[in-house]
């Protein structure tokens, strides 16, 4: 499965959909804060259908907040929102879906005593039968939950399978292929590779790419630049909650990215202290003066 | 749905899944025995057969038909609190105020009808509004404060045990409401709520058969409906469910009203069945439900259970009872043969769910 990656991803690079110029979701200089805590301020995003946006940043840098505010957990106290030009406010996750964005959680993207089958439908269940008849279509909701699976490349037995007997990438996958489903125009995911092995991260790029060919648009967030530099088409970098990187893929190297995450600016200042302690190698770490250079080597397997 | 559909042949070129696999190939089929013991209710039933297996043979009056319908009946009694009770359970949340719900309520319509001279149809209907306000209220303090349905539930218990004793003895003068089988409507609820018809030359409660209604109306809304569906999924995971999109606090504060239904339903069947209600009681009933609902299978933690399981619970609970007194052992016993049976239950429920899916 993984093997198709390279295929898939550079198939999409070369026929980006150009229409849609109006961004599907825009923060301009948006913020948050919780009480006297200012936990993000001046953050300007943007999402574009079949564009892929990769929020980067360590842990406290804003990204939750960041998409809690887009998914409509929390609501923002500075700047705006705008979702299809038009400015929103959302008061429930609800709000948020029937606008097309879809929240990918890390931790609570399922219930893991319930089925398979319970799970992808879980809030947006199809029914039969007139009003006080109203019943659960199981048969339909089953077989369209396995083909869907199986779209993803997904294959189980059993339906009626807590969902909490999957892996992590399986249950991330079918959260993934949940948001698809339901016919999400922007899918946030919310660190889907941090608690997964080597190939179960493979699978989910795979499907982010996946969702990113079908038009969708994504906001991917992760800490993780290799991560994002497989699949993302802009890239920011939260830091402290503000902006401390906003670019477009050709305007920044992987290595310029891992050095913005790794907090390198903050490490070359430490470099000289930490050359006085014994054991530390300074040999690789960069000079201040080099993160802000633009990345040289040119990329590969990029077209 | 139709999006997916249209954008699916789009940019990607290969086929997203290598050839579809008919099967993942490393769950292996159980046996049937086993898939069937590791649904919630089957374990309760083996108990509830056992207990009745325990009486049929050391008491033998329990054998007698009439017996059994005067079993049934008191199981009733503790079923039709125990399945609502149940179904909250498994939205994530229990009800300390379920036992003393069930006096307010049948205070609430016998002494307004008395007090007023009013057709007792219109107490019925205001004890209902009453049963329902109580639970609205305990489902709003839980979702508004977010505190533990424990502690919540504990307040509306004691407040309502100290109402029920001080408004009684104010309004009466005494601890007890007065006869009111005399007033207007009293037939036709009685009737509804308390007659008892014949089957076969026994005489059956009618609560037997709303108890099994009940069941049979809560395992078709748990398994069949999408607010079964919420119902599962609040208790599971309260924050996954609220993020797909489940109105979370409509699911959790209609649990408590149902409880509140519940509450009522049974407060109006001893209100027509001994025409008079003592203010004290009701203290304690609402463990007897809890433990029906956790006997019959349902997870103190929410998420996972049945309704057909504490039909069995409160079966067990109905058979002990009675089958003390037939036995003609002394019913001091019953709390004490209780608790063994409550741990014994739920130790046994526990080893078989592990057997039954351990993976």
């Amino acid at each position: 499965m993984t093997d198709k990656k390279t295929s898939v991803h550079g198939a999409v690079l070369e026929d980006t959909p150009s229409d849609g110029d109006r961004p599907l979701v825009e923060l301009r200089d948006a913020g948050k804060s919780y009480g006297n805590i200012r936990a993000l301020h001046g953050v300007d995003l943007t999402v574009r259908a079949g564009k892929v946006s990769c929020v980067l940043g360590d842990n406290g840098a804003g990204k939750s907040t960041l998409i809690k505010i887009v998914s409509g957990l929390h609501q923002h106290t500075e700047g705006e929102f705008l979702v299809d030009g038009g400015p929103v406010r959302f008061s429930s996750p609800r709000e948020a879906l029937d606008k097309g964005i879809a929240t990918v959680y890390q931790d609570l993207a399922v219930v893991p005593l319930m089925p398979v089958w319970r799970n992808f439908f879980l809030g947006s269940e199809l029914t039969k039968g007139p009003w006080p008849f109203r019943r659960l279509d199981i048969d339909r909701m089953k077989k369209t939950a396995d083909e869907e699976l199986r779209n993803m490349g997904i294959v189980l037995d059993d339906m009626e399978q807590p969902i909490g007997t999957l892996s992590g990438g399986q249950r991330q996958c079918v959260a993934i292929a949940r948001a698809v489903h339901f016919g999400a125009r922007v899918l946030i995911l919310d660190e889907p590779t941090a608690a997964l092995g080597v190939k179960q991260s493979g699978v989910v790029l795979k499907y982010i790419a996946m969702a990113r060919d079908r038009g969708l648009g994504v906001i991917f967030i992760t800490h993780n630049p290799h991560h994002a530099y497989m699949v993302g088409d802009h890239f920011s970098v939260l830091r402290l909650g503000t902006l401390e990187l906003s670019a477009d893929r050709s305007e920044v190297g992987l290595d310029e990215l891992t050095n913005h995450m790794a907090g390198g600016a903050e490490l070359a200042a430490l470099k000289h202290e930490l050359a006085q302690v014994r054991g530390v190698d300074t040999e690789e770490l960069p000079e201040e003066g080099d993160i802000r250079a633009p990345a040289a080597a040119p990329e590969e397997g990029k077209s | 749905m139709s999006m997916a559909r249209q954008a699916e042949p789009a940019a990607v070129t290969p086929p997203p899944a290598p050839g579809p696999k008919e099967s993942d190939g490393r769950t292996v089929r159980r046996p049937l025995a086993l898939r069937l013991l590791a649904r919630p209710e089957v374990g309760v039933f083996l108990g509830a057969v056992a207990v009745l297996v325990f009486f049929l043979v050391t008491a033998p009056p329990v054998r007698d038909g009439s017996s059994m319908a005067n079993i049934l009946y008191q199981s009733s009694t503790i079923g039709i609190m125990a399945l609502p009770v149940a179904l909250l359970m498994i939205g994530g949340e229990f009800d300390l105020s379920a036992g003393v719900a069930v006096i307010t309520s049948a205070l609430t319509a016998s002494m307004l009808s008395y007090q007023l001279t009013l057709n007792v149809w219109v107490g019925v209907v205001v004890a209902l509004v009453v049963s329902l306000a109580v639970g609205m209220f305990n489902g709003w303090m839980l979702v508004k404060t977010g505190l533990p349905s424990f502690l919540v539930t504990l307040g509306t218990f004691l407040i309502l045990q100290g109402v029920n004793l001080a408004v009684t003895k104010l309004v009466t003068g005494n601890v007890a409401t007065d006869d009111i089988s005399d007033m207007d409507g009293f037939d036709q609820a009685k009737a509804l709520f308390a007659s008892s018809f014949e089957v076969g030359g026994v005489q059956v409660k009618i609560t037997v058969v709303w108890w099994l209604v009940f069941a049979a109306l809560a395992t078709w809304v748990l398994l069949r409906t999408k607010y079964g569906n919420w119902i599962f999924a609040v208790g599971g995971n309260k924050e996954s469910a609220r993020a797909v999109g489940v109105p979370v606090t409509f699911t959790k504060i209609s649990l408590f009203m149902l409880v509140g239904f519940g509450a009522w339903f049974v407060g109006m069947h001893n209100l027509f069945s001994f025409n008079t209600v003592q203010s004290g009681e009701g203290v304690g009933q609402e463990l007897i439900y809890i433990a029906a609902a956790v006997i019959g299978g349902c997870l103190l933690t929410g998420g996972y259970g049945s309704a057909i399981g504490p039909v069995f619970g409160a079966f067990m609970f109905g058979m002990v009872q009675q089958g003390i007194v037939y036995a003609g052992w002394n019913p001091d016993w019953f709390k004490a043969f209780l608790g063994v049976m409550l741990l014994g239950a739920v130790l046994i429920n526990l080893w078989v769910q592990r057997t039954a899916t351990r993976r």
